[in-house]
């Protein structure tokens, strides 16, 4: 064996308590690099929560979380997010492309009048950002309304620049909560190619947040099973199991596969915290 | 130019015409009265601050703060009237101080119920401070709807003053800022700190309020606040170009406002409005005629 490769995420003993409740307690758990993986679980057992957690959003009350090799922080540069139910008002007066630009570059300090730029800022820079934003709604396929009022798009074409903003400053982590929940099921699969292609030409992590595992299932490498305050990671077939998330949830639970290899679970039961964050 | 202060016909030297229609024979006479020059000027300020506030105040959705500051500034600026401080020191004494107090409330219904209470009080209590005052009428006249005709060099400079501050403040905070109002979650992300920015916001709308009430006064104010940000939205997706066009129109309603109210006997709060109003009317009807039916896929 060859010298073990650091995870690209790592917690240790992470417990994490919103508004008195705990959420979710001493809950270990590695990604490597260049994963797949889908976070499941029932409302409210803080699958978002997972994500603002690496994001550094939200502090741990116990324990660690590592991520590319440094304790979680804010505004890493490393992470691309997608947050949750992302949708613009029709008159917002911005384009596709100011999104992802302002994703890139929104953290600064100054003013966004390109000319105001240009007196002090270096031209190379400023060609390699715009270079940077180019290219990441090329990888989306958004090219052909990026320059379009951004709440006049559809809900497909929203969450693909909403997938740009996310690339454009070159993530190792992506981190996409419920990126298909407003698709279609065309829309669906091909954001779902879409990310895996990414995920595997780019060498880049996947945290997904989904509502349905079957679309995504054909792609995933592993599935992060929330539940009952504890965190179960392993392939599909090791964690959906009517065993495995019976004894998860410590209720009967049945897993059912259809002929056509979707999984369907049933006595699923809600969690009780009401909080979705 | 003391008796200027207060002086509502304004038709020094204007050669009317049988019909009625005015000739502006000499349009260098808009520059000959110091008094004119001062409110030129004050427009130009202004303009570059309520405009580009303005704009950012129309994205954020927050125009029910902008009317609570204007308000506290009634206010303010009839309690400095009684006091007989300038007026423009004591608007932007109470606009700011109101601000850092908002910026710890946060955007909850209860807090907006508390914001309209405060609003209501404030009014009163402006009520009750121009009743003390001397000069009640006079005083609540320019407050209410501006005394952009009687702006001192004083007023000027403290317009001056403010009017660079807040530039340089947007200056700073601009990109950030802009992020944080059109995509909160994702501003959160990458590490903006969105709930300081709401706060040096609310501060920089505060100064631009009471600019505005020395122009418009305090019922108008929105016509140099929110209508040059509500048109530039309709026109431009360009965040840089709207800021710069609400700048523009902003500017350009006041002077325009200004010099029709030198020829005409009528006030310049009127010809003000009607500019800003007729432009987003015709803005919005270009704007309807001219979308399509269904955007293409």
């Amino acid at each position: 064996m060859g010298a073990e490769v650091p995870p690209v995420i790592q917690l240790q003993q992470a417990t994490v308590r919103r508004g008195g409740a705990t959420l979710w307690r001493e809950v270990n758990l590695k990604i490597q690099p260049g994963e797949f993986v889908a976070v499941l679980g029932p409302n409210g057992v803080g699958k978002s929560t997972l994500l603002k957690v690496i994001l550094g959003l939200i502090p741990l009350s116990q324990g660690s979380v590592q991520v590319l090799g440094s304790p979680a922080r804010v505004g890493h540069p490393g992470i691309g997010y997608l947050p949750q139910r992302c949708t613009f008002p029709p008159d917002l007066p911005i384009r596709g492309q100011d999104l992802v630009g302002l994703s890139l570059e929104g953290n600064r300090w100054g003013v966004p009048i390109p000319f105001i730029r240009r007196l002090w800022c270096r031209g190379g820079q400023l060609k390699r950002e715009q270079a940077w934003v180019r290219e990441a709604i090329e990888r989306v396929g958004a090219g052909a309304y990026a320059s379009r009022r951004v709440g006049e798009l559809s809900g497909g074409e929203q969450q693909r620049l909403l997938m740009a903003q996310a690339l454009v400053t070159k993530p190792q982590i992506l981190l996409l909560d419920e990126p298909f929940d407003s698709l279609d099921l065309a829309n669906q699969q091909a954001m779902v190619a879409l990310v895996r292609e990414l995920s595997t030409a780019s060498q880049i992590t996947v945290l997904l947040v989904v509502h349905d595992l079957n679309p995504v299932l054909p792609y995933l490498d592993r599935v992060l099973y929330l539940a009952q305050g504890q965190a179960l990671l392993g392939s599909p077939q090791e964690v959906i199991t009517s065993e495995t998330l019976s004894r998860l949830y410590g209720a009967p639970i049945d897993v059912l596969r259809t002929r056509d290899g979707r999984v369907v679970v049933v006595g699923q039961p809600d969690a009780y915290s009401s909080s979705s964050r | 130019m003391g008796e200027w202060l207060w002086s509502v016909n304004l038709m020094p030297t204007l050669p009317l015409v049988a019909s009625g229609v005015v000739l502006p024979l000499d349009l260098q006479g808009l520059w000959t009265y110091h008094f004119m020059d001062n409110a030129f000027q004050a427009g130009v300020w202004v303009a570059l601050v309520a405009g580009s506030v303005g704009y950012l105040m129309t994205l954020r959705g927050q125009s029910f703060a902008g009317h609570t500051l204007a308000s506290v500034g009634f206010a303010g600026a009839a309690g400095a009237n009684l006091l007989g401080w300038p007026l423009g020191l004591g608007l932007i004494l109470a606009t700011v101080g109101t601000a850092l107090a908002m910026a710890g409330l946060g955007n909850s219904k209860d807090d907006q119920v508390a914001i309209g209470a405060v609003q209501a009080f404030a009014i009163g209590l402006g009520l009750l401070f121009l009743q003390l005052a001397p000069n009640y009428g006079p005083g609540a006249y320019s407050l209410l709807f501006g005394a952009v005709l009687g702006i001192s060099d004083q007023d000027l400079q403290l317009l001056l003053g403010t009017t660079l501050a807040t530039l340089g403040g947007l200056g700073t905070v601009g990109r950030p800022l802009l992020f944080a109002s059109l995509a909160e979650d994702l501003a959160v992300a990458r590490g903006v700190p969105v709930g300081l920015l709401s706060q040096i916001f609310l501060v920089l709308l505060a100064v631009a309020v009471a600019q505005a009430v020395q122009v418009v006064g305090v019922l108008l104010i929105f016509v140099l606040l929110a209508a040059p940000g509500a048109i530039a939205v309709q026109l431009t997706s360009r965040p840089a170009w709207g800021l710069l066009l609400s700048v523009v129109l902003a500017w350009a309603f006041s002077w325009v406002g200004l010099s029709a109210a030198y020829f005409w006997p009528y006030p310049a709060g009127f010809f003000i409005t009607t500019c800003a109003f007729a432009t987003y009317a015709v803005v919005r009807l270009l704007r309807w005629r001219r979308r399509p039916t269904k955007p293409d896929p």
